[in-house]
């Protein structure tokens, strides 16, 4: 009890670690998500080409390969680029600025098949409507498709998220001091590895646990507008 | 990129390729017998186990895959009676600790598939085959089952490339898996993009040639995704 009452504060502190990282992943996310199925949706071959390879890529490669190659590699290639360019010196990337990158990269193409999707599902008589009204493109976007949008992509975005909070654990792998590394270093210095990644288990499941229940009330209040 | 280093250690790759391949195969196996009794208990709301089932369920999908891998590789050697027990042998092997915590997570996903495609066979099949007279344990057999069985398939497709994903996260317990090839070679070489992109790459060969074996199973056996 000694033990976990010592090492306690500085496992919890990872917590914040972790809930920045997710949120700043999940924005980020939303933003690949948004251009990733504007791609998609566009005329444009070049640009639906661009989104289908986005889409494949993160289907095909683990998150953890992408973070790694990320991390060292994008490293050195801003270096290198700096250098040639002679625009900036050394530049160092944090493990948080590359752990909110990637996962928010990798779940912007999760994003994109979401937004997509929710977007395919709004009967296309209702922007033919708009158009033969005359109303310009901005203001049907903004008033007609995205209040449509929010409630069909909820379930889809749960999820995303769901997973995504999952995801932010591999950060530890690059040595950035979340839950899951701090609950790793107090049970080696703990010998008690069990109690305290036993914790950090609990406080994962509790975020889930949190999360469903948010997005569950948030889903029958969008649910309620659309009226359906 | 130096081509000529990643050929020169194909060796190295081809161990790594074998090590993800027989993992993920493995924990697929276990997994999915684990998910059938796990998926059947939920669904038939079988007292206690039925509950029992469903917090394995959602705490094996609520919590990181890396958690759960450490808990089993460091976190029972904590405990004596495990480390002096015959337990122990294996235990403390990692590809041991590996196949345990796929094999579970992969277990609580597949469960949840096959337990939503059961609540979704529709009622009147059932009432009919027991109005032909069936069994409950026949009815199960031979019309529940098959028709989950069936419209699990899509899911459970996406569910193996996530394990294939997830099995990654054995490279970070000393194994030589694929990511662990890659992440040797630089470590070796001092270099820093040719094993990973060699790893990406694989990975990706691997995704591609599971989707098009899933395909060939859905245009075959398919109902309703």
């Amino acid at each position: 009890m000694d033990v976990l009452i010592e090492y306690l504060p500085s496992v919890l502190g990872g917590l914040w670690t972790t809930i920045g990282l997710a949120l700043t992943s999940l924005a980020l996310a939303v933003f690949f998500g948004i251009v990733g199925a504007s791609c998609k949706l566009s005329h444009s071959w070049a640009l639906q080409t661009a989104g289908g390879l986005y889409t494949t890529l993160i289907r095909g490669v683990p998150d953890l390969v992408l973070m790694l190659l990320l991390f060292f590699g994008g490293q050195i290639a801003i270096n290198e680029l700096g250098f040639a360019t002679g625009l900036w010196g050394y530049i160092e990337i944090s493990p948080f600025l590359a752990g909110s990158f990637t996962i928010g990269f990798i779940f912007g193409a999760y994003m994109t098949e979401t937004f997509r999707g929710a977007f395919l599902a709004i009967p296309k008589g209702q922007i033919e409507a708009a158009q033969a009204l005359g109303i310009p493109s901005s203001s049907y976007l903004r008033r007609i498709i995205w209040p449509q949008i929010i409630p069909h992509a909820l379930p889809n975005f749960t999820n995303n998220w769901l997973v995504l909070m999952k995801t932010t654990a591999l950060v530890s792998i690059i040595g950035l001091q979340d839950l899951v590394y701090n609950a790793n270093q107090a049970g080696r210095a703990s010998r008690e590895p069990f109690l305290f990644l036993m914790v950090s288990f609990i406080v994962f499941l509790l975020l889930t646990m949190l999360s469903d229940v948010g997005l569950r009330s948030l889903s029958r209040r969008y649910s309620h507008k659309s009226g359906e | 990129m130096d081509i000529s280093l990643i050929l020169e250690n194909w060796q190295l790759f081809a161990m790594g390729l074998w090590n993800t391949i027989w993992l993920v195969t493995v924990s697929l196996i276990v997994g999915g017998l684990l998910a059938l009794p796990l998926a059947m208990s939920q669904a038939f709301n079988v007292p206690i186990a039925g509950r029992i089932s469903y917090w394995f369920s959602y705490s094996f999908r609520g919590t990181p895959l890396l958690v759960q891998l450490y808990l089993i590789y460091y976190g029972l050697g904590q405990f004596d009676f495990i480390r002096e027990s015959f337990l122990w042998v294996f235990l403390k092997n990692a590809y041991v600790c590996a196949l345990i915590a796929f094999s579970l997570n992969s277990a609580a996903y597949a469960s949840e598939i096959i337990r939503g495609a059961i609540c979704q066979v529709p009622k009147n099949l059932i009432e009919t085959a027991h109005a032909m007279g069936m069994s409950e344990f026949q009815v199960i057999r031979r019309i529940i089952l098959p028709i989950a069985y069936r419209r699990s398939i899509f899911a459970y497709s996406n569910e193996v490339i996530f394990m294939l994903h997830g099995s990654v996260l054995a490279s970070t317990i000393t194994i030589i898996d694929l990511l662990g090839a890659g992440r040797k070679l630089n470590i070796s070489y001092y270099v820093t993009f040719e094993g990973f992109v060699t790893a990406a790459v694989l990975y990706m060969a691997i995704v591609f040639l599971i989707s098009m074996g899933f395909r060939v199973i859905e245009k075959k056996y398919a109902i309703d995704r």
